[in-house]
């Protein structure tokens, strides 16, 4: 035993140390990635963000350096605050908050003091910059905007927040990401790959050289740069007719479902949502819940349709072979229907043909086209269904399915939605008979009306709508964006309709809004809008709406036009859809008056109106 | 050296102590080089030095292998009090190096002399253990032996380097083996476990707990009058030691002392301040995995993160870059050694040689022992460097003659 005693303590402890070995190397892999945050820095090096082209290769954004101001606490000198509070315009106390903070997070490393400084103040800055010792500038790089239009597109950057980086793990406190337009939709091709360099660290935290020689280190590799299908040209143009108004643009190519415009009134400038400024610009854009900026109405805005929605009616009434093109019907000032209900219209020759009834936006017309779609069968349930399927081939009561991250899916009711709304089912055609001229339960947003104008110019078909035309150079090959929807209407009837629409500017309610050499097909439209004022129903002055394309054979440009509150369809949308139509087509104006008076007109006051407390006339 | 003696030298051992020694060296090169590294004899860098201590060390064999070994025997007397005075010359004369007294400097050149006391008090042990008017089985003479053992553990406390006095408590092994009482260890074990006992669970409940169990053996033994005595008697013995523990760990010891203690038992967990040695060499052992990160390739060791990493911690080094597998090998190389050192021991004729065997395999698993149980943070932080490993001239020259002067009786031990 006395001989024992040591042998067996020494073979104990080996196998002791052994276990412990084993579970600290072996067993417990904590300690790996302790020693992975504890020993080694990542640098990420941030890649150029992509470039953003118009369809014309005409730069819209690019980079600019922005500088921001760091501090290593260690380094730091007594210097003169007052002139550095006032050298980058923050108060004393921010600049000792900021000083705490710096020195709460370490004393070795740089910490940002004043970040994104704009030109001026980093210019200012840098030659004094020798009296601030421990202070030093580090270059970051911004968004650099070339136009003053098209914010909505486009779209933003900012910094990742906490709830993304909860969500998406890959992003790493301080990196930026794209939110709204393309900048949003495209992030990850502009952003590019970050590159990664690992450096040894010693425990002071300081890196003491790279990890492995750099052999697991990566390059940046620079976001790609995108042209867009957008005519900035015709942007500009847009945005500068619908100054003072509420509504939108949007200009579909009809041969490719390229968006050439997306307009919406009231804008911003891109510029405003750029590095420091973007927090207080942003806040005060969000709240201003009147004029509401921030929200794209040509693609979110949902009003009924109106009167363009007739011409379509007028396709599926043909497709389903209940009226020809050459039959009349009457119209009484309107259209009686029921127990002395009526359906108003305005003053014009009765009875009327197809092309008559879509130049002069006949409502009786539609209404009896409508019945007879609806009660071609049996049951108005089946009637409203297969009048749903035509629409919904046309893009229209669903969401278009577009590259760009918001939108609104319209409505176009089912059988089930009148079931919800008369319990008892005893609803029929002429319940619904509102439908028929774009009002009541149909709900259309401005790009949906585009889609639907261009499948028309297109005599049956369309591509779904988008935004980028080509990536680095190369044209988009996404399937979604060239494979053709066919409509359920035959292509023989859309050129009954296509000349009615064209009667529209030769002779019908948009007479004077022809362009000398260009034939357009439109069709005016006027909607009927309510809001709530102190919890009263209250109608307002009556949205104007148009659509149209152009030319008449070989379509370049289909658009929608929607001005709030704009009254009826010639007025304000027409003027604006004419001058659109001739900018692109002949890159000029001739038509000065029109231009002029679309620019002096402004519906400010009307917007005013229900925000007044006192009582007001509408439709004047 | 008579050329008979080469072939009876243990080269087993040899081999093993160069083994150790040369992998030693190879550790200090990568938790001592920078960036780069322009040769490994640099003599301005630790790992030069080294390389020059491990020279001197082959002529520090060569002269005590040709010593004769009677000389020892002889003579263990005169080294030890040679060794004592230069124990206490360090008040008058020694440096001061971070807070302890160790060190002779001359020039150049720096000496501890705590290192070269060990190899002196187990000769002089053996010495008196094998004296034949010496029996050890006696408390008078026993009382003599502990003496010799804690003249050196005074001394050294003195300096004050706690770590190294703590060493000489492996000399009970000799003792024991050579026939002392079983009592001391088992009060030595005993008192330990009561210490960490007291410290986890408190005084007054061990205090209960003793109570509890005094009566349980009272209540359930037949011989109620003769268990009365012994349960008496280790209630006392057990409150006593319990509470004087209580008393000296929170009124003697100073805080950084008790903050050791608190780390290893778990109950005080602080990554940054005190436990931060132990946590970072915890880290980087972990680091290593399997296979280890590879020579010069461990993060933790580049960074510099575990402090005194090419002395005492150098065993992070070899569990950081040479994974389970290099750092298993090592504690299977040192059981060996110690194992060998063992059996070479017990074959020995003469009681000197075995007693001084017997105390060397004691030293070097103590070391080891502790060293390695600090840096895998099972035991409380103890300075003392691993035999072999650890950088240091000093020490290195220590556990050499130590080491030596046993393969050196070994050798010769047919002629006696």
């Amino acid at each position: 035993m006395r001989r024992l005693l040591l042998i067996i303590l020494v073979l104990l402890v080996g196998l002791g140390f052994t276990a412990r070995l084993f579970y600290l190397q072996v067993i417990n892999d904590s300690y790996a990635s302790l020693s992975i945050n504890n020993a080694l820095k990542i640098k990420y090096e941030i890649p150029q963000r992509g470039y953003i082209f118009d369809r014309n290769g005409k730069l819209l954004v690019a980079n600019q350096p922005s500088y921001d101001v760091m501090v290593i606490m260690k380094e730091l000198k007594p210097f003169d605050t007052v002139e550095f509070c006032s050298i980058l315009h923050i108060t004393k106390e921010k600049l000792k908050k900021q000083l705490t903070k710096a020195k709460n997070y370490s004393t070795r490393l740089p910490y940002v003091i004043v970040p994104q400084l704009t030109k001026g103040e980093y210019a200012y800055l840098q030659e004094k910059m020798y009296k601030y010792e421990g202070f030093h500038i580090q270059k970051r790089s911004l968004r650099d905007y070339n136009t003053k239009s098209a914010s909505n597109i486009l779209g933003y950057i900012s910094e990742v927040n906490d709830y993304i980086l909860k969500k998406k793990p890959k992003f790493k406190s301080g990196d930026l990401i794209g939110l709204q337009g393309v900048e949003g939709q495209y992030d990850s091709i502009l952003r590019g790959i970050k590159g990664v360099k690992y450096f040894q660290k010693d425990r002071f935290n300081r890196e003491i050289g790279s990890y492995k020689s750099g052999k697991i280190d990566t390059l940046a590799v620079r976001g790609k740069d995108l042209t867009l299908t957008i005519d900035i040209d015709l942007q500009e143009y847009g945005e500068k007719l619908m100054q003072n108004k509420r509504g939108g643009i949007v200009a579909i190519e009809p041969s490719t479902g390229e968006i050439l415009t997306l307009v919406t009134a009231p804008s911003y400038d891109p510029d405003l949502l750029v590095g420091r400024k973007r927090s207080p610009n942003f806040t005060k854009m969000h709240y201003d819940s009147i004029s509401k900026p921030l929200f794209d109405r040509g693609l979110l805005a949902q009003y009924p349709p109106g009167s363009p929605f007739k011409t379509i009616n007028a396709l599926i009434a043909l497709q389903e072979n209940v009226i020809t093109e050459n039959d009349r019907f009457h119209c009484q000032h309107g259209y009686y229907y029921g127990r002395n209900r009526k359906m108003g219209c305005h003053v014009h020759a009765s009875p009327l043909k197809l092309k008559e009834g879509i130049a002069v936006s006949c409502n009786a017309y539609f209404a009896q086209v409508y019945r007879k779609i609806i009660e071609k069968y049996d049951t108005p349930r089946e009637g409203i269904t297969r009048w749903r399927n035509h629409l919904r081939s046309f893009g229209l009561g669903g969401f278009l399915g577009y590259d760009l991250p918001i939108g609104g899916p319209g409505r176009i009711p089912t059988a089930d939605y009148y079931d919800k709304i008369y319990p008892q089912k005893n609803w029929r055609g002429v319940t619904t008979l509102s439908n028929a001229i774009g009002q009541g339960e149909v709900i259309t947003t401005p790009i949906q009306l585009a889609n639907m104008t261009a499948a028309i110019a297109n005599r049956g078909y369309y591509y779904t709508p988008h935004v980028l035309k080509a990536l680095d150079g190369k044209p988009n090959i996404d399937v979604r964006f060239i494979e053709k929807r066919k409509t359920t209407i035959d292509s023989i009837h859309f050129e009954k309709v296509i000349d009615g629409m064209e009667q529209v500017f030769t002779k019908g309610t948009a007479y004077f809004l022809q362009v000398p050499d260009i034939t357009i097909c439109g069709k005016t439209g006027t909607s009927e809008n309510f809001t709530k004022i102190n919890g009263k129903r209250t109608q307002l002055t009556d949205h104007s709406i148009f659509i149209a394309f152009a030319p008449k054979e070989n379509p370049k440009i289909a658009l929608a036009v929607f001005v709030e509150n704009g009254y009826w369809g010639a007025r304000y949308a027409g003027r604006i859809a004419s001058l659109m139509i001739e900018k692109y087509l002949k890159g000029k104006i001739t038509m000065k008056h029109l231009e002029d008076w679309v620019l002096t007109h402004d519906l400010q006051e009307e917007y005013a109106k229900p925000y007044s407390g006192k009582p007001f006339k509408i439709n004047q | 050296m008579k050329p008979s003696n080469v072939s009876s030298i243990d080269w087993l051992s040899v081999f093993l102590y160069v083994l150790l020694v040369l992998f030693g060296w190879v550790n200090i090169i990568s938790s001592s080089m920078g960036d780069s590294i322009e040769s490994v004899f640099d003599i301005s860098q630790p790992y030069g030095k080294q390389a020059l201590w491990i020279g001197l060390s082959i002529v520090l064999i060569i002269f005590t292998l040709a010593i004769e070994s009677k000389f020892f025997e002889r003579f263990a007397g005169l080294i030890f009090v040679f060794s004592m005075l230069s124990l206490t010359g360090l008040h008058l004369f020694g440096k001061t190096i971070s807070g302890a007294t160790s060190w002779y400097v001359f020039g150049p050149v720096s000496l501890q002399p705590s290192e070269f006391a060990k190899a002196a008090t187990a000769l002089a042990l053996a010495m008196y253990i094998s004296d034949l008017q010496t029996n050890i089985a006696k408390w008078k003479d026993q009382l003599k032996a502990f003496v010799i053992i804690l003249i050196p553990a005074f001394l050294i406390l003195t300096q004050p380097d706690a770590g190294s006095a703590i060493v000489y408590a492996a000399m009970i092994f000799p003792l024991y083996r050579e026939g002392v009482t079983s009592l001391y260890l088992s009060i030595g074990f005993g008192a330990i476990t009561i210490f960490i006992l007291t410290l986890v669970l408190g005084s007054v409940f061990l205090f209960i707990l003793a109570l509890a169990l005094g009566i349980l053996i009272y209540l359930f033994n037949k011989n109620k009058k003769g268990v009365l005595k012994y349960v008496l008697l280790g209630i006392i013995g057990i409150s006593a030691l319990s509470f004087s523990v209580d008393f000296v760990f929170y009124k003697v010891f100073k805080q950084h002392h008790r903050d050791r203690f608190n780390i290893v038992l778990g109950k005080e967990v602080d990554a940054k301040g005190i436990g931060y040695n132990t946590n970072q060499s915890e880290i980087a052992i972990g680091n290593g995995g399997w296979l280890g990160k590879g020579w010069t390739k461990g993060t933790q060791t580049k960074g510099n993160f575990v402090p005194e990493q090419h002395t005492d911690y150098i065993f992070s080094t070899v569990g950081e870059e040479w994974g389970f597998i290099g750092s298993f090998l090592v504690i299977l190389v040192f059981s060996i050694f110690i194992l060998r050192i063992l059996y070479l021991a017990e074959r020995q004729k003469k009681q000197f040689s075995r007693v001084y065997g017997y105390s060397v395999a004691s030293i070097v698993f103590m070391h080891f022992f502790v060293n390695v149980g600090m840096v895998t943070g099972l035991l409380p932080t103890v300075g003392i460097p691993l035999p072999f490993f650890s950088y240091g001239g000093s020490g290195l020259w220590g556990f050499t003659v130590l080491v030596f002067i046993f393969i050196k009786l070994d050798s010769e031990r047919m002629n006696a």
